[in-house]
């Protein structure tokens, strides 16, 4: 029986890929010597779908292609034709791994173009929302980057506690997931009774969560060996392709919209930004592991200080016929992504005439992810895509 | 206004044509200008004003003057600052610079919206091939003509059976159906 030579066989990379000047490769399909694969769009790499169209030398990935699409659901268009107020329960879903940063914006560039300035219990409540809504998110992705690489408990264990936050979420606002409760002007409700020592109890879980995940995880040796040194991002790339969030502040940039341009009563609590000095894969992920008990932290210091009584709506015009003046406005905040922002216009009309969502992903999993998977290892692939933390609804809104 | 803001914005007069200003917030600035002057003005605000970060570049469809608007929102990431440069463009055969080669993510921008708006940016790299919208031979959709009631009219069928009512009227005639008596 013949031996197949492909059991011995060896790429000689003297002649392929071959690099032509501009640092690009040269990819003949018909050589015989690369191959297209999908990557996707359905797989645990990212929250939604997203596919890669990977060209692969051997196991070596030398040109990838980010394809969006498949969760178009044309919201930017639709706002066209709804009123300032219809068009919540649509901003909310433009990102649905972690819809608060969508209802926080929305509602403030709404407050801000038509002069409204909200209750103080309300800047608390949002800010816990939101700190809530950060907690949630990095629940799943920390672990999340060690289900990449095969280690699947800590996953469970996110998911767990992520549930606990959830049931928090609806005892505040009635939603899981998606809760609509920064409306214009305020928020929905104050804090209901016993909240307090019920999020304790959860954030007491979390802190043990913590230790845990940093000795299953961030100690394991097959997790190292799988995720430093790779996807490596030079602190040049970071304004050169505009990226934010750990995936900046891994790299050595002390930024953070909560810092830098402080929105609600972030400016009265005390806390760092968390940077590292090299962003790699382990990095990326364990500068999201600090996050997140910081997140900890910050929602403990705004429980402390939350009021338990007062006005939390400011007062707004009939909703159903509130003309927004004519202006335009840009405003961000922090997702545990990186920067969030929304660009409203609005002509006078009760109609907006452009909300336009700035989302992180946009850059971290269309050009950047193109280039960082050029000469990574396919089996690389899924961790690199989830240490970016891409979010694909907000791509394409 | 920022201090930073105001003396970019001295140093920007008494270089480029800007035809107006606004200010939006202590660190948030509007300023209109033409669209010749754009792709000058970003590589002058990246290379000497600091303003090293670009945040997004977003249309606005004016079909009633006939122009879309162009916003490039730019960051100074040391001031913390943000101006928005603004400048008007033909909606007929829309075409603009591309300033693809100043910031890594402005050629995604730019296929986006020759893709959603029809707006041209000969030499963005692959700015022709289709980014979210695969295999779509209508008018670019988020052109404001562009009727999405009518293009669902067209291209769905209502399910065999369903029955269709005015919520308003639905609601009326359910609820208070001696009203009108």
């Amino acid at each position: 029986m013949q031996t197949s030579n492909l059991f011995n066989w060896q790429p000689d990379r003297s002649k392929f890929p071959e690099q032509l000047a501009d640092g690009s490769f040269k990819v003949d399909l018909d050589s015989g010597k690369y191959v297209k694969v999908w990557h996707g769009p359905n797989h645990p790499g990212v929250t939604g779908n997203m596919s890669l169209e990977l060209t692969l030398c051997g196991d070596e990935v030398v040109d990838a292609k980010t394809h969006v699409g498949y969760l178009h659901r044309g919201f930017e268009k639709l706002f066209e034709r709804r009123k300032f107020i219809q068009c919540f329960p649509t901003v909310i879903r433009m990102c649905v791994a972690e819809p608060d940063s969508n209802e926080y914006n929305y509602a403030a560039a709404i407050e801000e173009l038509s002069g409204i300035k909200i209750p103080e219990a309300a800047k608390w409540l949002r800010m816990l929302a939101l700190e809530m809504s950060r907690l949630q998110m990095l629940l799943r992705i920390v672990p999340g980057q060690g289900g990449t690489t095969g280690l699947g408990i800590g996953v469970q264990w996110g998911i767990y506690l992520r549930d606990l936050i959830l049931d928090r979420f609806e005892e505040l606002t009635g939603g899981r997931i998606y809760h609509m409760y920064m409306l214009p002007g305020g928020v929905r409700g104050l804090l209901p009774d016993g909240f307090r020592k019920r999020m304790e109890e959860n954030l007491k879980e979390i802190d043990e969560f913590v230790q845990r995940i940093d000795r299953v995880q961030y100690q394991n040796a097959v997790f190292k060996k799988r995720t430093k040194n790779i996807a490596v991002i030079p602190p040049e790339w970071i304004d050169q392709y505009g990226i934010t969030g750990p995936n900046a502040r891994s790299a050595g940039f002390k930024r953070d919209v909560r810092k830098d341009y402080p929105y609600l009563n972030y400016d009265q609590l005390d806390f760092e930004v968390n940077t590292e000095n090299y962003s790699d894969i382990y990095n990326r992920s364990r500068l999201r592991w600090r996050d997140l008990q910081q997140t900890v932290d910050l929602i403990r210091q705004i429980l402390d200080r939350i009021p338990t009584q007062g006005d939390f709506k400011a007062k707004t015009p009939n909703v159903l016929h509130w003309k927004i003046e004519k202006g335009e406005t840009y405003i961000r905040s922090e997702s545990s992504r990186g920067e969030y922002g929304y660009y409203v216009v609005s002509d006078g009309s009760e109609y907006p005439r452009r909300i336009n969502l700035r989302g992180p992903s946009y850059v971290h999993a269309v050009s950047l992810l193109e280039q960082l998977l050029k000469g990574a290892n396919i089996a690389d692939v899924g961790a690199i895509m989830v240490s970016v933390q891409s979010c694909p609804p907000e791509i394409e809104r | 206004m920022n201090t930073t803001i105001k003396e970019t914005l001295t140093n920007l007069e008494s270089r480029f044509e800007i035809t107006d200003i606004k200010e939006q917030r202590n660190n948030l600035v509007f300023v209109t200008t033409k669209k010749e002057q754009i792709i000058p003005l970003l590589t002058h605000m990246r290379d000497n004003e600091g303003f090293t970060y670009f945040v997004l570049l977003s249309v606005v469809d004016w079909i009633e003057d006939g122009v879309f608007q162009l916003s490039y929102i730019l960051n100074n990431p040391e001031k913390h600052v943000d101006i928005v440069f603004r400048c008007m463009i033909e909606r007929e055969n829309a075409s603009m610079e591309s300033a693809h080669h100043l910031w890594k993510q402005i050629a995604t921008y730019q296929r986006e919206l020759y893709e959603m708006y029809g707006i041209d940016f000969p030499g963005s790299p692959r700015v022709h091939e289709s980014f979210i919208l695969e295999g779509w031979d209508d008018i670019p959709p988020m052109r404001r003509e562009f009727d999405t009631k009518k293009y669902s009219e067209e291209t769905y069928f209502p399910r065999p059976g369903r029955e269709s009512k005015d919520p308003k009227e639905h609601m009326k005639n359910k609820l208070y159906p001696d009203a009108d008596k």
